[in-house]
């Protein structure tokens, strides 16, 4: 009887949007860009990727396990496992996964309070840290196909300033990350989670717009810095996660901007060729600010006038 | 002996001063990339931090309020002459590697801090204990620090290899970010144990 009358704040109404929702849509979501990188990697991206996923969550349950908690797993471990092996080389010897998973998992993730909690992408965190520890392995890429060594969009562009023709990068017939060739496959996921609503176009689109504005005020080539790297990949699905991006509307806009302005800055002026990974964990950083600056005024509010 | 004995005990985990007061970090940051940097740099802190604690503990009554800064860095400085000189003769090796963070001993907040938050306001007992309390925490961690990047980074431990020779380095640990992280994750394991000594 007492169970009926349950007093709790509101709201009262609630969705079946939880964080496990979540998690199985942006998994369903990066299906076609994890299909496209074994269509073009073939067994070794395969190998990466079921590594990556399979030692997320094994880390995942010795975190809980050591913790001493007893709650299910909530899928999260699944993205970033995913999201660490897109990022990855397909020819990533099989400990650079593992290693990765650990950092993000048990140093980004669970470290900071766990899901929710944590300042920084796990993924990207993972990604940065085996970039700068391990550069060798990590920046050794493959050619489609057939797995001869080749260098991505970006460096050659760097190093020779030869383009690469558009329908190869809108394909993914290219060397790169296993996840971040095939715009076409990319969209399609993203796609699916502004169809579901789990992601909205205000990082996003002002990421990638910048990006595009600021190529042609260099200059350079917009579509092409566009579709080269990891743009569309870590717009639409690492500069979306939740947890590490502001929630006021306008910050969501400042972020995106940012993260175009830092991305296009390191591919040009940058030691690296790609900057997508850095800029994204260097506006994780600014989000508490963002959204400190950025609180909506409410309907009618005056601000006090100082020294009156 | 008990008001020797608590400010040393205190200073090594409780109140130490790299994980809890959080002060002269710089010179962790930039020497910890070795164990053994951190054994040298720390005895030399020390031994700077004993003496200048010990002295301005006993002058403390004479030192005029408005002038006690310039004459405490004249007490450190000396100390700091004495230390840079030893090791100039006795360890060349070790004062290449430790290069201007012998001299920058001089402005280290632990040792400033420590003279004027402590030893200025406290008897010549208590002051010897703290020096040597806060030294050896200082010590402590640079090892510690030290120890885990170098393990890390390098695979080797006080110079020997430890790790497998298949053992593939991890290069961020050497990089000052190694620094940054390894601390940070110290700090929050200091915490994690409630601030225990």
């Amino acid at each position: 009887m007492d169970d009926r009358f349950y007093v709790s704040a509101p709201p009262h109404i609630r969705t079946r949007y939880d964080a496990k929702y979540i998690m199985r849509q942006v998994t369903v979501a990066l299906i076609p860009p994890t299909i496209a990188g074994i269509v073009f990697f073939g067994i070794r991206a395969v190998l990466v990727l079921l590594i990556s996923v399979l030692s997320s969550i094994l880390w995942q349950r010795l975190v809980l396990f050591v913790k001493g908690e007893k709650r299910a797993l909530d899928g999260s471990e699944v993205v970033t496992g995913l999201l660490l092996a897109l990022n990855l080389s397909p020819l990533v010897p099989w400990w650079i996964p593992i290693v990765g998973t650990f950092i993000a998992i048990v140093l980004a993730k669970e470290l900071f309070g766990g899901l929710g909690f944590n300042i920084f992408n796990p993924a990207l965190i993972a990604r940065a840290f085996l970039l700068v520890s391990w550069p060798m392995e990590m920046t050794t890429w493959m050619s489609p196909f057939n797995g001869v060594t080749q260098a991505t969009p970006l460096t050659f562009l760097k190093l020779q300033h030869t383009y690469t023709p558009y329908i190869n990068l809108f394909l993914g017939n290219r060397g790169g990350c296993i996840g971040e060739t095939s715009v076409l496959a990319l969209l399609i996921g993203a796609g699916y989670l502004f169809f579901r609503g789990v992601i909205d176009w205000k990082i996003p689109v002002p990421y990638v717009l910048t990006v595009g504005v600021l190529a042609l005020a260099f200059k350079q080539d917009p579509l092409f810095h566009i579709m080269a790297g990891g743009l569309i990949l870590g717009a639409f699905f690492m500069a979306t996660d939740y947890t590490t991006t502001p929630i006021t509307k306008l910050g969501r806009i400042i972020f995106g901007i940012s993260c175009g302005v830092i991305t296009i800055l390191i591919r040009l002026f940058g030691g690296y060729p790609e900057g997508v990974s850095f800029s994204i964990l260097f506006m994780n950083a600014m989000t508490p600010l963002l959204d400190r600056w950025t609180i909506p005024k409410p309907f009618g509010y005056k601000t006090l006038r100082r020294n009156v | 002996m008990k008001r020797f004995l608590r400010p040393l005990i205190n200073g090594i985990l409780r109140e130490n001063p790299i994980l809890v007061l959080m002060i002269g970090l710089c010179p962790v940051l930039a020497v910890s990339s070795a164990a053994i940097n951190g054994i040298y740099m720390g005895l030399a802190a020390t031994f700077v931090l004993v003496g200048s604690n010990l002295i301005i503990s006993i002058i403390r009554r004479f030192v005029p309020d408005q002038i006690r800064i310039p004459i405490f860095i004249t007490i450190i400085a000396t100390f700091v002459t004495i230390v840079d000189m030893v090791m100039h003769a006795y360890a060349p090796d070790m004062y290449n590697i430790l290069g201007i963070f012998i001299p920058l001993i001089v402005v280290n907040c632990i040792i400033l801090g420590r003279a004027e938050a402590f030893a200025y306001h406290n008897g010549v007992i208590e002051s010897l204990g703290d020096g040597i309390g806060m030294g050896l925490g200082f010590t402590l961690i640079l090892v510690v620090l030290g120890g885990i990047r170098e393990l890390l980074g390098n695979g080797t431990l006080f110079g020997f290899q430890v790790m497998p020779i298949a053992y593939k380095p991890v290069l961020l640990m050497i990089l000052p970010p190694g620094a940054f992280l390894t601390i940070g994750f110290l700090q929050a394991l200091q915490r994690y144990r409630g601030g225990k000594g």
